[in-house]
């Protein structure tokens, strides 16, 4: 057996699970650039991390009890993440209106609105609308620190992030990378018990607000959110510091690490956008129905990359939208897969797609034509050539559980 | 007759003038979890190294082939509804087909669990 080429996912974006069954004759690689690896590296390999490559990291895809059970494991307890690849970053200048104003030449949200201490999501847009990368954006609660913006990138685009930030920013606001610094994730309804153990201070904190804070004693930053839709934190601290709190936290009954496998078919439950995948250079944020992230003042001022095209969709719709797609049987539909509408024209294609666990069957999403993106819409897949009836469907596949 | 390995990490075992394939404990754990597997019709002839069937795990689709050419005459309907057991059992109750051999001679360039399990060595 093989892995079949249903995958089409690039190497660098996506989890590879370990599918290429090691058939003994995969071709050599063309002298591969080594490996990165996070401060966290030997504690996934001591702990049986199944490590592969992504986004340029030597990174664990599951550990020993697979990815459905830490899957299952997040949904009712809590997982803990090592996403220090990431690309953590600090925008600094001389005062909040300062950087946001700088900031919101590049992003379409609202960030001078963005209160001391929260949290918003958005996205670097191009000239021609499309999606550079989707990023965090946290103004810090520290009065000391005004003008001072925490971004959190993508790990496969954060040195063009960077580069693309530096070039366009003015002379005013400087771009600090923070690659010092380590970033883990603990998600699941059990998170704020476990979290709070360590840190109080974190336990009154709503979703998508962060504080400067403590974690027995370590300097850390602290946010509500994360990417899989249930409560939990996103935990920031020096490289040096993190295998201490790891360690702190996996000493919680509740609490055990979670690989990149389970992250991705818990993002995808809960319809949030993988970059590279379902969003990219040639979709816009309004096609990516991400139209939420984006506040009336934007909308209606524009002054943001693409914002011609933005406006125009805004006002006139789009030819085509993401959405969620409910498989009627049993078999995945994986990146790639056509869609075709119940009559067999072609109306999009899927641009994540696998087994969710917690719907307990195969989900995607993808881009259909306008037409086709109301929910119940019946559709076809085209899975190893043969169509499979399917229909679209809100999204999030499994509501989120976020402590607004 | 005892079991035969392919190096596509399938097994088949001879019984009668019928035998059953799957895929060995080796392939299963690299998978991981499966989900979903397809399978061949009853009645479809199939040919020593091509696709017979295809099995899923939550993060990849992959195909299983042929160990040998013949005949599918049974197919291993349980896993629709429990593909984990294949998991559970890559080699026994996570059987995927049967056949009946057209050319049993054919086993004979397969591996025996000793020339497998020295194969596998070889890959790691």
């Amino acid at each position: 057996m093989s892995q079949a080429d249903t995958d089409t996912a690039d190497q660098a974006q996506t989890p590879p699970q370990a599918a290429a069954i090691a058939t003994g004759d995969a071709a050599p690689a063309e002298t591969p650039a080594p490996l990165r690896e996070t401060p966290l590296h030997s504690l996934h390999v001591t702990r049986g991390g199944r490590m592969v490559p992504f986004a340029g990291y030597d990174m664990p895809v599951q550990y020993a009890d697979g990815i459905i059970a830490e899957h299952n494991h997040v949904r009712a307890d809590a997982g803990l993440f090592d996403v220090s690849h990431m690309g953590q970053a600090f925008l600094v200048g001389a005062d909040h209106e300062t950087v946001a104003r700088a900031l919101e030449t590049l992003v379409p949200g609202d960030i001078v609105n963005l209160a001391p201490g929260r949290q918003r999501y958005t996205q670097l847009t191009d000239a021609a609308g499309g999606i550079l990368d989707d990023l965090m954006v946290t103004r810090s609660a520290d009065p000391d620190e005004d003008g001072v913006l925490l971004l959190v990138v993508n790990a496969a685009t954060k040195d063009a992030d960077y580069a693309h930030l530096a070039e366009k920013l003015p002379a005013g606001v400087r771009l600090l990378r923070a690659d010092h610094r380590a970033l883990i994730a603990v998600q699941g309804p059990a998170a704020v018990r476990a979290v709070g153990r360590h840190c109080p201070e974190a336990v009154a904190l709503t979703f998508m607000s962060a504080i400067t804070t403590r974690f027995d004693g370590i300097d850390c930053h602290i946010s509500r959110s994360g990417y899989t839709g249930e409560d939990g934190y996103e935990i920031s601290c020096k490289a040096t510091r993190v295998r201490a709190i790891v360690e702190r936290l996996l000493s919680e009954p509740t609490v055990r690490l979670i690989g990149l496998g389970a992250r991705d078919s818990l993002r995808l439950e809960a319809g949030l956008c993988l970059y590279g995948h379902d969003i990219d250079t040639t979709t816009s944020p309004i096609e990516a129905a991400l139209t939420w992230s984006i506040a009336k003042r934007r909308r209606e001022e524009g002054g943001f990359p693409g914002a011609e095209r933005i406006q125009r969709e805004l006002r006139e719709g789009v030819t085509r939208l993401r959405v969620g797609i409910k498989p009627d049987g049993r078999a995945p539909a994986r990146e790639g897969t056509e869609i075709r509408s119940a009559d067999g024209a072609p109306i999009g294609k899927v641009t994540s797609g696998g087994f969710g666990p917690s719907v307990n069957g195969p989900i995607s999403m993808g881009y259909v034509a306008k037409d086709f993106a109301a929910p119940g819409t019946a559709v076809q897949l085209i899975v190893r050539e043969k169509p499979l009836p399917a229909q679209t469907v809100a999204l999030p596949f499994v509501p989120h559980r976020y402590a607004r | 007759m005892s079991t035969r390995y392919t190096k596509d990490h399938e097994w088949i075992r001879l019984d009668g003038d019928v035998a059953t394939v799957g895929i060995t404990e080796h392939a299963q754990e690299q998978l991981g979890d499966i989900v979903y597997v397809e399978l061949p019709e009853i009645g479809r002839k199939v040919d020593k190294g091509g696709e017979a069937a295809v099995v899923e795990s939550v993060k990849a689709a992959s195909d299983v082939y042929s160990p040998a050419s013949g005949e599918v005459v049974a197919i291993n309907d349980a896993l629709g509804a429990t593909p984990g057991t294949i998991n559970e059992e890559a080699e026994g109750k996570g059987w995927f087909f049967r056949l009946k051999l057209s050319s049993p001679a054919e086993l004979n360039e397969l591996m025996s669990a000793e020339q497998y399990k020295e194969f596998l060595a070889t890959l790691e």
